[in-house]
């Protein structure tokens, strides 16, 4: 029996309260208005008193208008035709094919139990240094890319899509840009991958709380696919959209705020969302890669600052570059020991010089006279980011290695970059232990500047 | 009881329903919500007029109004009994392994397993005789679990003095079994079981007395053991923004830390840290035991998208088994990641009761809950004699990593030991982070005090330098106080950072840390002259490779002590070329 009002009590905000009975907490409603229909859910039972956030906004909604309870949460079709489809925040189509009803699944399902987690142990290539040398991607692997706006984020997350080898992509937009949906949509037809993809998206002009269902429309789906064996790799963005969505929520319902506004339990819900990238003992797996932008290039913010204590690591994105500073792959140890020997002390060894040089270049713009020590970093430094940090870089990552190798070896002698000694013998090029023809080398690489 | 005491929900805001109730409520006792053939767990937090407020345990999705709730009369408890050692449990003792055999991979709602195994039987011995005069927690009994001697205990709950009836004969009995018989002084008789309820929310205290914590518990970081050290019973934190190691750190302890028993709180952090927990201690070996390292670990996970309110009971469950264990003359450690989630949980609930909030909109009485928590651990004579103890270490995850925030703050009023993580160190990937400029101790190590000090005063005076060539270049500054920096960033990189990866380098025991810090001391107490900066450098460099490659050596082998000639002779060069100039040298 479907319940139906047409008495709605208090409109404030995108949340509308009626008075109904024998409502379950977060079943789902649709609000008929002369403009359409719209969907919403019940977030606050008071005795009779239910609220609904309502997923097209209020706009336009007659204290008269009805509201017909459906009975049953939030579902999601989940069926092999939804790749190639484009579906809106609320799950309707929003290409020209069908809607997809049959074999429902329910969005926000139950946390998976921990002991039937595995630890991963998959490497993610990329062939972008910055992130197979310094902080390996691995299946299953929850990271944001922190980065200010106006950085090319989605161009990044686009071409890790197209580059990594992954059965299925799920991407998620919050409050995108028309033209960015575009973007991803052409990158991904050109790159041929989009007969695997599924796209959820909810655009800037759609109404804001709309978004709010699109992390778990994708993840919902990218589990189930992951149930049956697939390797999904769900790309969202921007989250930073959907915390802001939910804070102008908590606020309309009056919650006290804790930070800047933001709910309390701003925490908790990001991470029941991003807590669902998972490898399956025998089944798939889901990795999810977020953009979060940080207003103000600002980490500490609250939605940069409680989405990095939730997930494993964070990219950088400064300056069209990946940070080597804070940006963390927090399981390259789980992939890292097996791919070369020398990859931990490359990873390590190369960002130490880099931090040393990151300060002998705040010296030099402060005009103090340059060391013969400084000159060396001043050059690695510069060789760094051009052969290393750069996104143009596209190489593997046994090659990255080698020019990393490469790179020290035309700056310092091995004694100065403190690698043990038995890996400077085996891969150190050229003359080891700085013998006197590699100093007369470098003296002369002096004389040229 | 007559007749189950049932209540109706009337409102339902997040993880907080309202139930309107006719018979009486006990607050914080236990009541289920029943929802079609589910049954929530949750939690009395606030009671007014005829309207009880609980937490609820699970998911609220789906609840009505109308629905019913079952009131218990008991408070949340966790089961105390052999088996808990080794054990996975979440944030309400339910045994995570056995969900995941019964319903696969996820979290079905409502359901409740037992801790315990109450079919195994375990080999019982009697320790008491009929006549012998018990208290609250006297053992009268005890069993192997594991390499430990579990004692059956007298329930915490028994006031006063009992007179022992009799006690079963030496066998295999399941835990459900009555192993001894005790009589009060009127005569009343108890069964006293293998197992027995404790509510989470308080402490047992069936010890003599707690005495001040004195005895270094050894954690093989060095920096902790020789500069920070935290002692057996006592309490320390962790606090420090994100990716700066804090769970690399609490990992390594629980792996090394010289104890009995660790028991890890997960308390919502992410499940994949858990995981690597679960499935690798397994396969470690306990250096102590030569066992696994499992068997005297217990994990309590509640991470971070499972309910939030079982995780605020986490922190709880996990001191209560520690107690417990600690009631049988064991070292316990307890180790919660992250308490500022639980913090937050508080925050969250706080929130939906609708209480004035506090600073961040913390509850008002978020810093007596932090005190009350870590209070809770403590070094003490138990009536037998023996000792026992429990140690608390926390993580704190501070917003934005500024540590002046409520939980930090509170945190550092309470605790013995403040290990402090920096971005600047982590960034500059310097591991572990603990900042020792920042972080103190109020605890005695296993190195002499004195030169702890000089040790510490010479890492200061060395970022004293750097900051002035920070702003003067080098070319400012003096060749004595350039070696000086150099002295400092030498003990930093080859004492202080220890590479947590490397099998050698990442355990360093008490022995082999006093051995290589008297080297080290010895080195930067020396007086070295250099002509210039760069030959100053140069040596510098030349002696951190060579220390560095010490640290991955076994100690007690050839190679080791070749190494350490090898630097000895590094060292007399750089007194040659000292001589040069100058030639005052060596004070060994």
């Amino acid at each position: 029996m479907k319940k139906v009002y047409n008495r709605i009590l208090s409109i404030v905000g995108n949340v509308i309260s009626v008075r109904a009975e024998a409502v379950s907490n977060e079943e789902l409603a649709e609000v008929r208005t002369r403009r359409g229909t719209s969907l919403a859910k019940v977030i606050k039972i008071e005795h009779d008193l239910v609220s609904l956030q309502v997923f097209a906004g209020s706009r336009g909604i007659s204290t008269d208008d009805e509201v017909r309870f459906l009975g049953s949460p939030m579902k999601v079709s989940f069926s092999e035709n939804m790749l190639g489809r484009i579906f809106d925040g609320s799950g309707k189509p929003r290409d020209k094919g069908p809607a997809l009803t049959e074999n429902l699944i329910e969005i926000g399902g139950p946390s998976v139990n921990p002991s039937k987690r595995i630890i991963p142990k998959r490497m993610i290539r990329t062939n972008i240094p910055m992130i197979d040398v310094f902080n390996s991607l691995v299946v299953s692997q929850k990271l944001p890319i922190f980065s200010v706006s106006g950085e090319p984020y989605n161009e990044l997350l686009a071409r890790i899509a197209l580059q990594t080898e992954v059965d299925m992509i799920i991407l998620g937009g919050i409050g995108l840009k028309f033209d960015e949906y575009m973007y991803f949509k052409n990158e991904l037809e050109k790159g041929g991958a989009l007969s695997r993809s599924i796209f959820f998206m909810h655009t800037a002009a759609d109404p804001v709380v709309e978004g709010l269902m699109v992390p778990d429309l994708c993840l919902a789906v990218a589990e189930q696919f992951a149930l049956a064996g697939k390797d999904v790799l769900v790309l969202l963005t921007d989250m930073t959209n959907f915390a802001d969505s939910m804070k102008e929520i908590a606020i309309t319902m009056e919650q006290v705020p804790s930070n800047r506004g933001y709910p309390g339990d701003l925490y908790t819900q990001l991470a029941s969302r991003y807590e669902k990238a998972v490898d399956f003992e025998g089944a798939g797996s889901v990795t999810v890669l977020a953009a979060t932008t940080m207003p103000g290039d600002d980490v500490t913010h609250p939605v940069p600052d409680n989405t990095g204590y939730i997930t494993e690591g964070q990219f950088y994105l400064r300056n069209g570059r990946i940070e080597p500073f804070g940006s963390l792959s927090r399981l390259k140890q789980q992939v890292n020991a097996d791919t070369r020997e020398d990859h931990r002390a490359i990873m390590d060894g190369m960002i130490q010089l880099y931090a040393q040089y990151i300060e002998t270049e705040e010296k030099r713009s402060m005009g103090f006279r340059m060391s013969d020590w400084d000159k060396k970093l001043l050059k690695y430094g510069g060789l760094f980011e051009s052969q290393m940090m750069d996104l143009s870089v596209n190489i593997s990552l046994e090659d990255a290695l080698d020019k990393g190798w490469e790179i020290l070896a035309s700056c310092f002698s091995p004694d100065e970059t403190g690698f043990r000694s038995e890996l400077v013998k085996k891969f150190w090029p050229g003359p080891k232990d700085g013998t006197e023809d590699q100093k007369a080398k470098k003296r002369s690489e002096k004389a040229e500047k | 009881m007559t007749g189950k005491n049932i209540g109706k929900i009337t409102a339902i805001n997040g993880n907080m329903i309202e139930v309107a109730f006719k018979q009486s409520v006990i607050q914080n006792e236990v009541g289920y919500v029943l929802v079609a053939e589910e049954r929530l767990k949750s939690e009395v937090i606030k009671i007014s007029g005829n309207t009880a407020f609980l937490q609820v345990y699970e998911i609220t999705k789906g609840l009505k109004v109308g629905d019913q709730v079952e009131f218990t009369g008991e408070l949340l408890s966790v089961t105390l009994g052999p088996g808990i050692l080794s054990q996975v449990y979440d944030g309400l003792q339910n045994p995570l392994p056995a969900l995941a055999e019964k319903y696969d991979f996820f979290l079905p709602r409502g359901v409740v397993l037992d801790a315990l195994d109450f079919k195994k039987k375990w080999h019982f011995s009697p320790l008491a005789k009929k006549g012998d005069t018990v208290y609250m927690g006297s053992p009268v009994g005890w069993v192997p679990e594991g390499i430990f001697k579990h004692k059956i205990m007298l329930p915490f709950n028994l006031e006063g003095e009992y007179s022992v009836e009799s006690v079963i004969a030496e066998g295999d009995y399941p835990i459900t079994e009555t192993v001894a018989v005790i009589k009060d002084a009127k005569g009343q008789k108890i069964d006293v079981k293998m197992h027995f309820e404790w509510p989470v929310k308080i402490p047992i205290s069936a010890y003599t007395q707690k005495m001040v914590p004195t005895e270094p518990m050894v954690t093989k970081v060095r920096i902790v053991d020789t500069f920070f050290p935290v002692c057996k019973g006592g309490t320390y934190c962790i606090p420090g923004p994100f990716g700066a190691g804090k769970t690399v750190l609490q990992q390594l302890t629980s792996r090394y830390a010289d104890v009995d028993i660790v028991i890890i709180a997960a308390c919502g952090e992410r499940a994949g840290e858990v995981v690597e927990t679960l499935r690798e201690f397994p396969e470690l070996e306990d250096p102590r035991t030569k066992r696994s390292l499992m068997e005297r670990t217990i994990i309590i996970c509640n991470t971070s998208s499972m309910p939030v309110a079982a995780r605020e009971a986490s922190v709880y469950t996990a001191t209560t088994l520690g107690e417990y264990y600690r009631q049988m003359g064991l070292d316990v450690l307890v180790l919660a990641d992250s308490t500022s989630r639980w913090a937050q949980a508080m925050r969250e609930l706080s929130g939906r009761l609708e209480e004035i909030p506090g600073e961040e909109a913390f509850p008002a009485y978020l810093e007596s809950r932090i005190a009350e928590f870590y209070e809770r651990s403590g070094y003490v004579e138990l009536p037998d004699g023996s000792y026992g103890s429990m140690t608390i270490g926390g993580t704190v995850s501070p917003a934005g990593g500024n540590f002046e925030e409520p939980v930090t703050q509170a945190t550092l009023k309470v605790v013995g030991a403040f290990h402090g993580l920096s971005r600047a160190r982590s960034d500059a990937r310097k591991f572990p982070a603990i900042d020792p400029l920042e972080s103190w101790t109020k605890y005695n190590g296993i190195i002499e005090r004195d030169k702890v000090h000089e040790a510490h005063r010479l890492l200061r005076q060395s970022n004293e330098v750097h900051q002035m060539m920070m702003v003067v270049g080098e070319e400012g500054t003096s060749v004595d106080d350039f070696i000086l920096y150099l002295k400092g960033e030498y003990l930093d990189s080859v004492y202080l950072q220890q590479n947590g990866f490397d099998p050698v380098d990442a355990v360093s025991d008490p022995e082999r840390q006093s051995y290589v810090f008297n080297k080290i001391f010895e080195i930067i107490k020396s007086d070295f002259r250099f002509e210039s900066k760069d030959t100053a450098r140069q040596f510098f460099n030349d002696l951190r490779q060579l220390t560095i490659d010490w640290n991955y050596i076994k100690a007690g082998s050839d190679e080791f002590d070749k190494q350490e000639k090898a630097i000895d002779k590094h060292l007399k060069s750089g007194n040659a070329e000292a001589a040069g100039s100058n030639a005052s040298e060596k004070e060994q």
